[in-house]
């Protein structure tokens, strides 16, 4: 079943300004869905209008099934979102927001009292819930608003890059927090700038670019459709001029004596490059991806480049 | 929702609650007791008597409606509003949970200046039904021309205009401290086309049993308006009119 669908959605905004210029995508049920692009490319744009925070000007919606412009508060009870910017009163307490939030969709107190709780135990503030929104770190108010958006159980988690300006460490505790949730059955779309968190944690991709979808589909085709590869190789002793001009299929640019940055081109298997220096009585201490592939992509896709 | 909302302005009584009840007793003694006592009765009751259901009255339409307007508004400001957007509250459940926070202020605020009057004058009371009605009626009215400020308001300075240029004059020329048969006939009309004037004699008439204007017009004006206005709001909420780009 498709979680949800959209059909050639369409915003233009008061000012003139054409947000969305006839977007359609969909994604099923059980996704980890990432929704890229460049700043002002439409994602929060698209987000708002499932969510009911921005009105279209033409197009279809539709949330497990359901029409947006026909049951709009039956897709709301499916939808659970965190948006980019704090939205929550910042005079209230953690405890109360995510309680509160429960009772909007009409969960009983007690019972939305005992899921905040395993909530707010489960994303590190249940130790805060007493406090008053705006003490709380920048990291914790993005898990706050987490916990309120998953509160009422939503089918759809919809966030718009909750880990912006959070620490590496807090991040991969976010990462593995949603990984967690998906597989539990709960769909997200993800919407980041980091592309390493893309890459490592959503299924399906969409690349929207000036109001349209330039790329849609599996993470794992559109990241096998990347043509070269350039990988970082930390050798043990400085390589010579002849063994470095003896090797093939590839371009090499040596760093420095004893790194080298190797790109991969006309189909060459990186395996055989590893033959080559073994060959050569070449110790490899360590190697890495020079850059995140997805980020290769993307920016060739943005920059209007071609792939073929 | 109503939860939050009357928990706000309790957590924040100092601010909420105090200040009303403090202007309407200081209207006691100046104009009550002060002057009041040099002031011939009208219609048998003392001035007192006479001016108490109207500061009762001033003090819920001004809190009724600052309570929405500055709710509504604060959380339009720091964008909460959206809490409540994206949810499936249908938007009349929206109106009804702004419009019964600032009910509960208005009457909350009403009772206690209500009781502080003991202090000063001997309160009757001809007809309950009327006394309630009226109050009640009139918490809703204001608090649903709060909710519309709000919506309107693009800043601070949008949700003090009204209160400051229309509210507060309409209602000191609503008949709070003069019966208007004592006005030159071209003001008695004029002072007619201020809904105010209605809904404080209205509830002045169930305190001391008499009006300047007819009871059962001014109970029908407050449900037209009452009508006119949950209309207007519910079609800006779902037109989404300061809500949603």
């Amino acid at each position: 079943m498709e979680a949800l669908s959209i059909q050639n959605l369409k915003k233009t905004y008061a000012t003139g300004v054409q947000a969305l210029q006839g977007v359609s995508l969909s994604v099923l049920e059980g996704d980890f869905f990432a929704l890229l692009g460049p700043n002002g490319a439409g994602k929060t744009t698209i987000i708002g209008i499932v969510t009911g925070l921005v009105n279209k000007t033409a197009g279809t919606v539709r949330i497990f099934g359901d029409d947006l412009d026909v049951a709009p508060e039956r897709t709301r009870v499916h939808i659970g979102v965190v948006p980019q910017e704090f939205n929550f009163n910042i005079f209230e307490k953690v405890e109360n927001i995510v309680v509160s939030q429960a009772g909007y969709y009409g969960i009983p107190r007690a019972q939305a009292m005992r899921d905040a709780e395993v909530l707010l135990k489960q994303l590190g503030l249940w130790e805060k819930r007493d406090a008053q929104s705006r003490m709380l770190s920048g990291g914790m108010k993005r898990r706050l608003m987490i916990a309120r958006a998953l509160i009422h159980r939503p089918r759809l988690l919809i966030l718009d890059e909750p880990t912006a300006g959070v620490d590496i460490e807090l991040r991969r505790g976010m990462w593995e927090f949603l990984a967690k949730i998906n597989n539990e059955g709960v769909t997200i779309i993800l919407t980041t700038h980091y592309l390493e968190e893309a890459e490592q944690l959503c299924k399906n991709v969409a690349i929207i670019n000036k109001g349209e979808i330039i790329e849609h589909g599996s993470m794992r085709e559109l990241l096998s459709t990347l043509e070269n590869e350039s990988f970082l190789f930390y050798l043990k002793d400085p390589i010579s001029d002849v063994v470095l001009g003896a090797l093939q299929h590839c371009d090499i640019h040596q760093v420095d004596p004893t790194t080298l940055e190797v790109t991969l081109k006309d189909g060459a298997r990186l395996n055989d490059f590893i033959v080559q220096l073994a060959r050569a009585d070449v110790t490899i201490q360590s190697m890495r991806n020079k850059s995140n592939r997805l980020e290769e992509i993307f920016l060739s896709l943005i920059s209007g480049d071609t792939r073929e | 929702m109503v939860r939050n909302e009357v928990s706000r302005f309790l957590r924040i009584w100092m601010q909420t609650l105090i200040p009303p009840v403090i202007t309407t007793v200081l209207y006691y003694v100046i104009f009550g007791s002060f002057i009041g006592s040099q002031i011939a009765p009208i219609h048998g009751f003392s001035y007192m008597q006479f001016i108490v259901p109207g500061l009762v009255m001033m003090a819920v339409i001004t809190s009724s409606f600052s309570n929405v307007v500055g709710s509504f508004y604060f959380s339009k400001f720091q964008r909460s509003i959206e809490e409540l957007l994206v949810s499936p509250m249908p938007f009349w459940v929206l109106i009804a949970g702004y419009i019964t926070g600032g009910v509960v202020r208005g009457l909350l605020v009403g009772t206690i200046t209500l009781l502080v009057s003991l202090f000063f004058t001997h309160l009757v009371v001809s007809n309950i039904f009327f006394v309630l009605s009226f109050i009640l009626l009139t918490a809703i009215l204001f608090s649903l021309a709060g909710l519309l400020n709000g919506l309107y308001a693009k800043n601070f300075d949008g949700i003090s205009i009204f209160p400051t240029f229309v509210l507060t004059p309409l209602t000191y020329l609503g008949g709070i401290f003069y019966s208007i048969a004592a006005l030159p006939p071209f003001w008695q009309s004029m002072s007619k086309l201020n809904p105010i004037l209605y809904m404080i004699n209205g509830f002045r008439y169930g305190f001391l049993g008499f009006s300047d204007v007819s009871v059962a017009v001014s109970f029908w004006i407050l449900v037209v308006c009452i009508s006119v206005l949950f209309g207007i709001n519910w079609h800006l909420f779902r037109k989404g009119y300061g809500l949603r780009s």
